[in-house]
């Protein structure tokens, strides 16, 4: 008898009825091995434009200082932390799908995580490039680390939370990074098995002497779940430190205790929106539906329901107690950002953020791949103005209402920030281009237990107990994969 | 599988019904002694707390039933009809708790810190600008209104889920496990918000003047972790008296997991409160913590840490503490008592400040009350089969192995 059994109800994690163990490595090496498609190149001059973009726009800041952007003295946080915490918070749903669900044992995990995580790593990366943008100095960025310099006394303040920021981001894209690298090995490995010349030379080098035996496999899985037990509290601790760059102050709106988990909440919400906007064009571009299915794309909008409402909630709380503390600069700072000069920021947050993934109840919408994107990128824009609105609605009207300014974004705020997504992009091609987009090891795990193949045999030959009722949800499950294989009915 | 006796059910024997009763009796005494020997706001204090700490287990027992179906979990299914019999009690815990509540608001013994119509009354001199603008909330029929009404929407919610399993076991079939599943979702978004008011109320309240967003989820927290531990201990009793044999090291294992991952979540909870808290400085806030640094409760303050944080952390670092029955059983214990001693710290000070204790009273009434839910879970528990025999995850759960 097997220790192991999976209820018949449970939705396939690999559908198609062709699938082999070869097939699964043809399909999902196919992109790294054949010359880039036509859509791929678009895509990368697009990206590559904005990364230029980029360049041109950080070294006018970089040369100018940063009097190029919009700020003034009232507001002296604005596009630059909006987009650091918006990229930041990205990145955490891939370490939320890497390691979190790997400790919940989660299966439909294995095949998002490798692009989330890669998602992770550029959007740290961009976050990164922000911090060291706003500093206006960036040739000495290194003096939030504690080293000693020839400056004489100037140390580090600990007392901080900005430092602590460079102390868990640094950390926590470490780690990430690794994790990441750690579960590439066996993919690069097998590139490299197939691979010819140069190619294999280099993917020998980028697999570190990978050779499959059951002790490396062994230690695979324990370095996995060591590094996913790690990167859980990581994770939790960087967005939870990035709220507190707000919540340890005395600005209202900003001091406010329920920020760290809020914070976190979010950050996995908008993660979710990015690997959900970036992952239902490529399984459709790189023809991995059979690997990222509807499953997948359902679960991940539950995810965003569940961490939207918990945003929501939170929202709902902050107000309730800016009321309930009869604080009246509290109240002024919420009643502002519903009805000051940046209503539409703060509107623009709550549909794009609370009301509509609200959609997501309806299975018709969760299970609909254009809403679903359409949604994503719902969220990414209401994420965004909520960090917007978090940081400018809460500093331009401050105690002092002599000093009240509005910020207006410069030519150089904007490129930027559109610039950072070119940067992203760049990265993410290139890595669809060089890497394996899917973990085809852990995927290979699913096939004998999750996959209709083997459900549909299950049924078949008598084995699974199908409860009354289910039988026609079955079917529907797979109406997909019978159109496209008739001779299966 | 064909070991179990798939069929078996709980009954709940004379001496279980024995101690039920004698701590009851124990309660009830020493309500009766803490009432007339001129202690009635502590008795009332204790009252509160004891009230409010098992319908949190209630509650515990619902939110659990009502995750397992959103989240499409199967491992516990061979439990769950523990939890299920938790939030079996809910009504009940909820008739005592609104109880408690309505006799002490009207007694004058609880939440004088606002139930005072001088206070909002601006030609009284006890007139309170901050108190009288949170009247709107603040006033006897809305807060009394309001927590009843939750209750009675969140035990409404406990019968249905519980009379949908009950009913599954008669007719097989996925149509009773579907209704689940969506109602567990439509609860677990009232519970979302409704979860929040209802502590900022019952609790919050006790100290009118002071507010913090995260309060309301540092009581889910204690809830949550109070529960999984109440849940667990639950299970390892019975299963030494021979029932849920079935029940796997695995399965304790993953319980464990969660009382460990939560006990860490309640401390993020309460350092994030905390340290925004005493770094921002503000009066009006650190009031809250100062009240519990002074009048002997410092040591209590920093042994909630050691007991709800360090104790749990360390016993359940290992994996072999988590699938060890004696072990769980001992640390569920602790962790049952310390977030007892995390309500006191919460309900005291705001309630009998200084005059705060530990003897008669805070220790019978806490037997009354785990006679009262011991006796009604218990009921609840053996009215149904152990396991809920057509749920289509039960195969999973019995399988359960990791």
């Amino acid at each position: 008898m097997s220790s192991h059994h999976e209820s018949i109800i449970r939705e396939p994690l690999i559908t198609g009825t062709d699938i082999t163990y070869n097939k699964i490595t043809e399909d999902v090496c196919a992109p790294v091995e054949r010359m880039p498609s036509k859509a791929w190149w678009i895509g990368f001059t697009v990206a590559v434009l904005g990364l230029v973009l980029w360049l041109v726009a950080v070294g006018y800041t970089f040369w100018t200082g940063i009097g190029a952007w919009g700020l003034n003295k009232t507001v002296g946080w604005a596009w630059d932390i909006t987009n650091f915490v918006w990229w930041v918070g990205i990145g955490h749903a891939g370490t939320l799908i890497s390691a979190i669900l790997l400790l919940f044992r989660q299966s439909w995990r294995n095949s998002i995580n490798r692009s989330a995580e890669a998602m992770t790593i550029f959007a740290v990366i961009c976050a990164a490039s922000f911090i060291v943008a706003h500093m206006g100095r960036p040739w000495v960025a290194y003096w939030p680390l504690p080293l000693p310099n020839q400056f004489g006394s100037l140390w580090v303040n600990f007392n901080s939370p900005l430092v602590w920021d460079v102390f868990a981001i640094s950390t926590y894209f470490s780690v990430s990074l690794v994790f990441w690298y750690t579960g590439l090995l066996p993919d690069i490995a097998t590139i490299r098995d197939r691979a010819t010349g140069l190619r294999r030379r280099i993917y020998s080098i980028l697999s570190f002497g990978w050779n499959g035996s059951a002790k490396t496999w062994q230690r695979f899985e324990a370095v996995s779940l060591i590094l996913a037990g790690v990167s859980t509290p990581l994770v939790l601790s960087v967005h939870t430190i990035v709220s507190m760059d707000f919540a340890t102050s005395i600005v209202p709106g900003w001091h406010t205790t329920i920020f760290p988990p809020y914070f976190v909440a979010g950050a996995i919400f908008s993660g979710f929106a990015m690997v959900q906007t970036l992952l239902l064009i490529a399984r459709k571009v790189l023809n991995f539906e059979n690997y990222i299915t509807m499953a997948h794309i359902e679960s991940m909008n539950k995810i965003i329901i569940l961490t939207g409402s918990i945003v929501g909630v939170a929202y709902g709380t902050e107000f309730f107690i800016a009321w309930y503390s009869g604080v009246q600069y509290e109240q002024y700072a919420f009643i502002n950002r519903a009805t000051g000069p940046y209503w539409w920021a703060y509107w623009s947050m709550i549909t794009c953020n609370v009301i509509s993934p609200q959609l997501f109840w309806f299975k018709k919408i969760r299970t609909s791949i254009v809403a679903s994107w359409v949604l994503s990128i719902f969220v990414n824009i209401g994420m965004w103005f909520e960090r917007f609105v978090i940081i400018v609605t809460s500093l331009h009207r401050d105690y002092l209402p002599s000093s009240w300014a509005m910020f207006y974004p410069t030519w150089v705020d904007v490129a930027i920030f559109i610039g950072s997504l070119g940067l992203f992009f760049t990265l993410f091609l290139l890595f669809l281009r060089v890497l394996p987009a899917i973990a085809m090891a852990e995927v290979k795990l699913l096939l004998k237990g999750n996959s209709e193949m083997s459900k549909r045999k299950l049924i078949a030959d008598g084995h699974a107990k199908v409860p009354e009722g289910f039988t026609n949800r079955i079917v529907i499950a797979t109406t997909a994969t019978i159109k496209n294989d008739k001779k299966d009915e | 599988m064909a070991n179990f006796d798939l069929n078996q059910r709980y009954e709940f024997s004379a001496g279980a019904k024995r101690w039920s009763i004698i701590l009851l009796a124990i309660g009830i005494l020493s309500v009766g002694y803490g009432l007339f020997s001129g202690h009635a706001e502590r008795t009332f204090a204790n009252l509160l707390l004891n009230s409010y700490y098992i319908t949190g287990l209630c509650m515990a027992g619902l939110f659990f039933i009502a995750v397992q179906y959103v989240a499409n979990a199967g491992w516990a299914t061979a439990l769950i009809r523990i939890p299920s019999a938790f939030s079996a009690v809910l009504p009940w815990a909820g008739l005592v708790l609104v109880a408690v509540i309505v006799s002490g608001l009207y007694t004058h013994n609880l939440y004088h810190h606002w139930a005072d119509p001088d206070l909002v009354n601006p030609n009284s001199p006890k007139f309170d600008k901050l108190i009288e603008g949170k009247s709107a909330l603040l006033n006897l029929p809305v807060f009394i209104g309001s927590i009843t009404g939750f209750l009675i929407i969140w035990s409404l919610f406990s019968r249905m889920l519980r009379s949908y399993s009950t009913k599954e076991d008669q007719i097989a079939g996925i149509g009773m496990h579907d209704k689940s599943v969506k109602f567990s979702a439509i609860f677990l978004v009232i519970f979302g918000f409704t979860s929040a008011i209802f502590a900022f109320q019952v609790i919050m309240s006790l100290e009118a003047h002071w507010f913090s967003t995260m309060f309301a989820w540092y009581n889910f927290a204690a809830l949550w972790v109070s529960g999984l531990s109440a849940i667990t201990l639950t299970l390892i009793i019975l299963r030494e008296q021979g029932y849920f044999t079935w029940i796997n090291d695995s399965h304790l294992h993953d319980l464990g997991k969660f009382v460990f991952a939560f006990s860490v979540f309640w401390t993020y909870i309460w350092f994030s409160q905390f340290l925004l808290i005493y770094y921002a400085n503000m009066p009006e806030e650190t009031i809250y913590f100062k009240h519990r640094m002074e009048n002997g409760y410092l040591p209590l303050f920093w042994l909630n840490l050691i007991i709800n944080f360090v104790l749990p952390l360390l016993i359940l670092m290992t994996r072999d503490a988590k699938r060890n029955f004696k072990t769980m059983k001992i640390v569920t214990i602790i962790l049952l008592a310390g977030h007892w001693l995390d309500y006191y710290i919460m309900i005291m000070p705001g309630t009998v400040g200084a005059e705060h204790g530990f003897g008669i009273i805070e220790i019978g009434t806490t037997a009354g009350f785990i006679g009262l839910f011991m006796w009604i879970m218990l009921t609840s528990l053996s009215k149904a089969a152990l396991v809920p025999k057509n749920h289509p995850y039960l195969e999973e759960s019995l399988h359960h192995d990791i």
